[in-house]
């Protein structure tokens, strides 16, 4: 049985695949290979469902591809199916089915139809790959798809100012799931010397004798997936993004953020249950992490007088009282709820627009001058307290901005002074001067060596940062990624004994990507004078080929699963010690800015407004 | 006038004793509403020249001045002109006469060079915005950012009619009034910083003193109240429209322009305090550029009167081809059988239905009158809490309908109910109706139906009930309106309105008044599909009251003695047409007789048959249909596209229009004019002084100039004066939709309305004496300026000779159709089959 569980991370890759092949204009060919493959993925797991059940609903696991291995390293993508898998499973394929079909006809005529199909079947492919997988690595990859197709979809409508917004901003709070996410991977190898697979966690012995020994370590690895899945899952204190995410096609918003996308977020739990299932803090921390939000986000959706807001916060309400479901144990219940909220959602998201018909026929013929709600018993201080902060969403959008874009504004700001070509006459010696002391380790004392990963992961930071916050050189941006990226392979390779082949691999992606990063913005300087990063300039209405070039290499370059950096990241945190928390974190931070950096660039140059006026361009408030 | 340049003196007058003279509030706020988006809340969608604020100026000039002013793309690129020049839709002789007219012989060659090669910049680079920027560009602050997002909800909250659970706590003191007791008594406000809040809290705060604050300087605090407002035209027009008609939403709300500026300033300063708490100056000091006044002149540049040559071209490689049709058509005889007469609304959807019909069964005579009929009322269905206008949007009736003994209610979703948001509610609901929304979405992709989301134009009123058509007693009034018409009102409607379509005389047996509506589902703009004379209604109690009218024994008395001798045994029978899924509905067929319901039984038939075909004919624009199948089997599948929720386009409304034809049938009997003429009926032999043309087309050039230019506008920039697309609109508090919950209010059309457009003007053609229109149309300025100005196209067509003349510049010459000989085919089907695009102008030999 095990042997057919990679048809179903099959079946979506390959309609992804050849739907990338199939010209725009051919319509009706495009959607019909999203709902085949939607459907045959429906279909092949109800019969593989229903073999499944009648040997008993075994777990079943296989290690399918190695794809590096070294000395107690292994880097392997590995699927699991249990029932969790199954349901999710069964309701992404069965809702992307639907939607699929809807979509069909609800799209035609519209700019960038193979591109939604596209992007539709890449996030069931992302999808597919999470709920099946097996271990960190390979849900990490899944998890990078999802977080991609999702910015793709956001800005759908890449000519507009407010999607291109909330798709960088969605984008950064996806991020933040990341570092969780990398740095539970990064612990949890330390904890198990090995790429553990989730079926091994099912092995109650196992996992308490390590963690009777590890306990911090096992909280931590609980700590970070909990942030994870809350970022994913619209938790608090996270929640303002999934309204702004509703800015696709409606059938792309009912799909992702009324059902499948934004329930990622409990399924982590889910298939992380039995490793935190006897940390009775973390299961606590987990049930007031749901609670506060459903209290929360039900008030907010009773204010909210856009019909998308409302549901996306009644949405969050009901996810929130998933985690609670999760963390009391009640994995059966937490499921139904899952499918149930995902169905209801979506389908309410689908009428969203007869609302106008409906609820002014319901006024015309029903009105009553004011209802009293209840609230309306409240003093009248509290009241109004409570009315005003719902409104504003308990300023949870100000407090992000705050809390995380400010701070690095500033410092990125600051940095302003920090001159890339006067910094090119430091950097580079004390590179090369690192490399020289890396070889000859004799030179230095066992204090500098120490300190010499901490510094050069600052350095990285610091210059992944200025790319992050830089407003005018395209370029100069990019070489501060690629720099930041050698800094972090010095660092790492000071850490411990040095693995030469592991530096190559993550660095050859970066050189390749590197490469194809800034030939697409030279090319793009050819004929385009307007090109900063101070603004958002549309490029793309006219480059579409440039921007598809620059967004695959920025993609390399961040590190996404399409190249080997990918796998180098891995390898990479493989070399942090299990008490480097300081120089893990650090390397997280950079990798997760290292991507906003180069998110940020391709929205600035490629998507917005046109900077050209000669065609239609929306009011930036539209 | 007279009153209002008293009103502004006394403005300007206040102004000065508080040391502004430079800034006049009132006028400024005059000034600014004048030139904000009119639409009403989405349930009373109705269509109206976009650019209505410039409709003082000359339809080029406008044209100029708007896109320099405001940013709007008002033509086409010279790029797509030229393209359209490729395909043949503008064609090279019209090009030559356009130019001969406006560039004299000489010149033509010249300019004709210039419009097919010459190589120029479309670039637009508006004015407006361009002093409001400098915070941008010298203070580094983005106030959009941190203003819109606070302003826009607030404003939804105040106004939605339904969407929130809990509602805006203070609702009944006006919007300033209302936010500033939340901000007084609560713990946490809109404002953070002290000064703003004290400038709220003072009720003597005014925009000048505001302004003096953020702007410091009068001459500019027009210009930047524009620039701030032009930012989310979409809200604040919806705003202006509200304090114009508060009654526009159904749970009222007081709220005024000056208020959401106050307010939007107040939030401006905030955020400016927040930003730099150690002080900010004001934007006039220090500002290195002063940006042009925004309404300073507008130059002319070669590039402007390219595109307006190109466009007039345009509209007339059309319009000469449906002159041509026009002269070409010969008169046909009369048919043999004088069976029936059916009258339609004027609509251009009508226009191939009233063919199907007349070819089916050439005994049927079809008329065209605006789909109110005449009556103007307002309707009140049983059960309804709240009265609906349902005649053309300038009249404000004096008469109610009411609806008694309805037959069926409306059904119930769970899927819109507020408990599903609630968190005990919610946790049931997912749990369980959450799998019963899987199936209801698994049936309504595979086996789409209709449901209680859809908008169903045959529930406007209930086909078995019954309306208080006749007042006895002028005491019966209700909420300061008269129930019901008296005999002497209803026979002087009836009169109107058969005298004005020349049905004086040789009445059939029956005579058959259609309105029509739509019917959709998941489509926030359904009002714009149904009747526009009947202010986004369907038509059907507007059809059953005036057929009632005519049914009145007392009234035909009254019309006899008017010279209009309808016989005892003629009946007139009421039906709704509905245009999306092409069904008819009839009213009172149980009181007809029984020969005459036999009668009416054999039409029946006749009708049905003329929908399939008319069905067929729309279909050909539906790409999803395969036209080869039958007309019975397209016509269901025009049916399914109604009651779809994954179909955005039900029906392509007016798309496409662009004439308007007041005149006999016989005119445009068997021209095929693919469903893009309005067709008003009208004859000239009993309205010799022009008294009855007056009244059409002081409906007329309002009523589908609006309509065509809404359409106009919209397609020529779909972006800043149309909806976009549709595909990702979000409903904000039911009166508005919006891309994604942040964004501002997005009036106009979307663009599956209007892809199929071609933007041109309307070509108005009155088959009458040119005397007599002259006179007639000079007598109401409101009617004349759509003439004079050009905003319509208008040509007269001689009643005995067809000579043509057309009107320019106040007077009117002849006008020779350039097209050679119009296309003839034997039936109108022949014409269609497999084409997306606009069919030409073709004239049918059997019809």
């Amino acid at each position: 049985m095990e042997r057919l569980l990679p048809l179903f991370v099959l079946i979506p890759f390959l309609g992804f695949l050849i739907s990338l092949l199939v010209p725009g204009r051919h319509e009706s060919a495009l959607s019909r290979i999203a709902y085949y493959s939607a459907g045959a993925q429906f279909f092949t797991l109800l019969a593989f469902g229903v073999l499944w059940l009648l040997q008993g609903a075994p777990l079943l696991n296989v290690k399918e591809i190695v794809i590096y291995r070294s000395d107690g390293y292994e880097f392997f993508i590995d699927l699991f199916f249990d029932r969790v898998t199954a349901v999710y499973l069964l309701v992404g394929s069965m809702l992307t089915f639907m939607i699929t079909i809807y979509s069909r006809y609800y799209l035609h005529r519209e700019d960038g139809y193979k591109r939604f199909f596209n992007t539709i079947l890449f996030f069931f492919t992302g999808y597919s790959i999470t709920v099946l997988s097996g271990n960190f690595e390979t849900l990490f990859v899944g998890w990078e798809v999802l977080g991609i197709s999702s910015f793709l979809l956001i800005a759908f409508y890449r000519d507009r100012y407010l999607p291109v917004k909330n798709a960088v901003k969605v984008f950064s709070i996806y991020r933040v799931g990341d570092v969780g996410l990398i740095l539970a991977m990064w612990a949890s190898h330390h904890l198990w010397h090995e790429n553990i697979t989730f079926m091994k966690l099912h092995n109650y012995e196992l996992v308490h004798h390590q963690l009777a020994s590890h306990s911090a370590i096992g909280i931590f690895i609980s700590l970070a997936i909990l942030v994870s899945a809350a970022a994913k899952s619209a938790q608090l204190p996270f929640s303002s993004w999934l309204p702004r995410a509703m800015e696709g096609p409606t059938p792309s918003s009912a799909i992702f953020y009324g059902s499948l996308s934004v329930h990622i977020g409990v399924f982590l739990l889910l298939r992380t249950f039995p490793f935190w299932e006897h940390q009775f803090v973390v299961r606590v921390l987990i049930a007031v992490v749901g609670l506060l939000t459903s209290l929360m986000a039900s008030v907010t959706a009773r204010v909210q007088s856009s019909v998308k807001a409302q549901i996306a916060y009644s949405s969050i309400a009901q996810i929130g009282l998933i985690f609670i479901e999760v963390a009391a144990g009640l994995e059966l219940l937490a499921l139904v709820h899952f499918a149930g909220n995902a169905f209801l959602r979506t389908y309410q998201l689908l009428v969203s627009p007869s609302v106008v018909t409906y609820l002014i026929r319901e006024q015309f013929y029903h009105f009553k001058p004011r209802e009293h709600s209840f609230e309306d018993t409240l003093p009248k201080r509290l009241e109004y307290t409570l009315y005003v902060l719902s409104l504003k969403e308990w300023n949870l959008d100000t407090f992000m901005y705050r809390l995380l874009w400010n701070p690095l504004k500033h410092l990125g700001r600051r940095l302003d002074v920090f001159n890339i070509n006067r910094s090119l006459a430091v950097l580079v010696p004390l590179y090369l001067l690192g490399i020289v002391l890396l070889f000859n380790a004799q030179w230095s004392t066992p204090q500098v060596a120490h300190a010499i990963p901490i510094i050069a992961v600052f350095i990285a930071l610091v210059l992944v940062l200025r790319a992050f916050t830089e407003r005018k050189h395209v370029r100069r941006a990019l070489a501060m990624v690629i720099m930041g990226h050698f800094w972090v392979v010095l660092a790492i390779s000071f850490n411990e004994d040095f693995d030469l082949g592991h530096s190559l691999i993550y660095l050859s992606g970066v050189v390749g990507a590197g490469f194809f990063a800034v030939y697409a913005i030279n090319a793009l300087r050819r004929t385009e004078r307007n090109v900063d990063l101070g603004r958002f300039h549309g490029h793309v209405y006219e480059h579409p080929r440039i921007a598809l070039l620059f967004l695959l290499s920025a993609l390399g370059l961040a590190g996404f699963p399409i190249s080997p950096t990918f796998l180098g990241e891995d390898l990479i945190f493989s070399h942090i010690h299990p008490d480097q928390l300081v120089l893990a974190s650090l390397v997280a931070l950079s990798f997760v800015l290292n991507g906003l950096a180069l998110v940020r660039i391709y929205a600035r140059v490629f998507l917005g407004p046109h900077v050209k006026t000669y065609h239609e361009v929306a009011y930036r408030s539209a | 006038m007279d009153n209002s340049s008293v009103v502004t003196s006394l403005a300007v007058e206040s102004g000065r004793r508080h040391g502004r003279p430079e800034f006049d509030e009132h006028a400024a706020f005059h000034h600014l509403k004048h030139l904000l988006p009119a639409q009403a809340p989405l349930k009373d969608f109705i269509h109206h020249n976009t650019l209505h604020a410039f409709q003082e100026d000359r339809f080029t000039d406008a044209l100029h001045k708007a896109a320099r002013l405001f940013g709007y793309k008002t033509t086409l690129t010279v790029h797509e002109y030229r393209r359209l020049f490729e395909q043949g839709r503008i064609r090279p002789e019209i090009i030559r006469r356009v130019l001969m007219e406006r560039k004299g012989e000489a010149q033509v060659n010249d300019w004709t060079n210039r419009l097919l090669r010459k190589r120029y910049d479309s670039t637009i680079v508006p004015r407006i915005g361009t002093l409001r920027m400098h915070w941008k560009r010298e203070h580094r602050i983005d106030l959009d950012a941190l203003v819109h997002s606070t302003l826009f909800r607030v404003l939804n909250s105040y106004l939605d009619q339904g969407i929130a659970i809990w509602r805006f706590p203070v609702w009944d003191k006006g919007f300033l009034a209302s936010i500033r007791e939340l901000q007084r008594y609560a713990y946490t406000g809109f404002l953070h910083g002290k000064r703003a809040t004290d400038l709220l809290m003072d009720e003597t705060t005014t925009v000048g003193r505001l302004l003096d604050i953020l702007v410091g300087e009068p001459a500019l605090y027009e210009q930047y109240l524009f620039d701030q407002q032009f930012a989310h035209p979409g809200w604040s027009g919806l705003v202006s429209a509200i304090e114009e008609n508060p009654a526009a939403l159904l749970d009222h709300r007081r709220i005024t322009l000056p208020e959401l500026v106050t307010f939007e300033l107040l939030l401006e300063i905030d955020a400016l305090d927040r930003q730099f708490p150690k002080g900010w100056e004001p934007l006039a000091q220090g500002m290195r550029h002063r940006p042009q006044p925004l309404f300073a002149e507008v130059a002319y540049a070669e590039v402007d009167e390219v595109r307006s040559l190109w466009q007039e071209a345009f509209e007339w490689t059309y319009h000469d081809e449906a002159l041509a049709g026009l002269s070409q058509n010969a008169r046909r005889p009369e048919p043999p059988v004088l069976a029936v007469q059916a009258l339609f609304c004027i609509d251009d959807r009508e226009c191939s239905f009233r063919r199907h019909l007349e070819r089916i069964h050439p005994g049927f005579r079809t008329y065209g009158t605006p789909g109110h009929f005449g009556v103007e009322f307002y309707y009140r269905p049983e059960h309804g809490k709240f009265n609906t206008k349902v005649c053309p949007a300038p009249i404000t009736p004096k008469y109610l309908i009411k609806e008694v003994d309805k037959k069926s209610r409306a059904g119930k979703d769970v899927h819109f109910s507020q408990r599903t948001h609630g968190l005990v509610g919610g946790w049931l609901i997912s749990q369980t109706l959450g799998f019963w929304s899987a199936l209801k979405l698994f049936i309504s992709i595979f086996k789409p139906s209709t449901g209680p989301g859809t908008t169903d134009s045959f529930q406007h009123m209930d086909q078995f009930s019954s309306l208080t058509v006749e007042n006895s007693d002028p005491s019966d009034r209700d909420g300061g309106l008269q129930v019901g018409f008296t005999v002497a009102e209803m026979a002087t409607r009836v009169d109107a309105v058969l005298k004005s379509i020349g049905l004086v005389r040789d009445f059939a047996p029956i005579v058959y008044v259609v309105g029509h509506g739509a019917s959709s589902v998941n489509n926030p703009h359904y009002a714009a599909y149904d009747c526009g004379a009947c202010s986004g209604r369907p038509g059907s109690v507007n059809a059953r009251v005036f057929c009632q009218m005519a049914e009145h024994p007392k009234v035909r008395e009254l019309l006899r003695a008017k010279g209009i001798d309808i016989p005892q045994e003629t009946r007139f029978v009421s039906a709704l047409h509905d245009t999306t899924r092409d069904e008819i509905v009839f009213y009172d067929e149980a009181t007809l007789d029984a020969p005459l319901r036999a009668l009416h039984a054999r039409h029946m038939t006749v009708f049905r048959d003329a929908l399939d075909l008319n069905a067929q004919e729309r279909a050909r624009r539906f790409e999803a249909i395969d036209q080869r199948d039958s007309a019975k089997e397209v016509h269901d599948q025009v049916r399914l596209r109604s009651v779809s929720l994954f179909e955005p386009r039900p029906e392509l409304n007016h798309a496409t229009n662009a004439l308007c034809i007041v005149g006999r049938r016989e005119l445009t009997r068997g021209l095929f004019l693919d469903r893009r003429s309005f067709l008003n009926s009208y004859d000239a032999s009993i309205d010799p002084d022009g008294h009855y043309l007056q009244g059409i087309l002081g409906a007329a050039a309002p009523v589908c100039g609006g309509i065509n230019l809404e359409y106009f506008f919209s397609r020529m920039d779909n972006q800043k004066l149309g909806a976009g697309t549709k595909l990702p609109h979000n409903v904000m508090g039911l009166i508005g939709v919006a891309n994604g919950v942040e964004g501002d209010l997005r009036p106009g059309l979307p663009n599956q309305m209007i892809e199929v457009h071609d933007p041109i003007r309307l070509l108005m053609v009155v088959e009458q004496l040119p005397d007599v229109v002259l006179a007639t149309i000079q007598r109401v300025n409101a009617t004349y300026q759509w003439f004079v100005n050009e905003w319509i196209h208008l040509v007269v067509v001689h009643p005995e000779t067809k000579a043509i003349h057309r009107f320019r510049d106040g007077r009117f010459e002849p006008y020779e159709p350039l097209h050679g000989s119009i296309p003839r085919v034997l039936e109108s089907m022949d014409v269609l089959l497999g084409s997306l695009e606009n069919m030409p102008v073709t004239i049918i030999e059997h019809a």
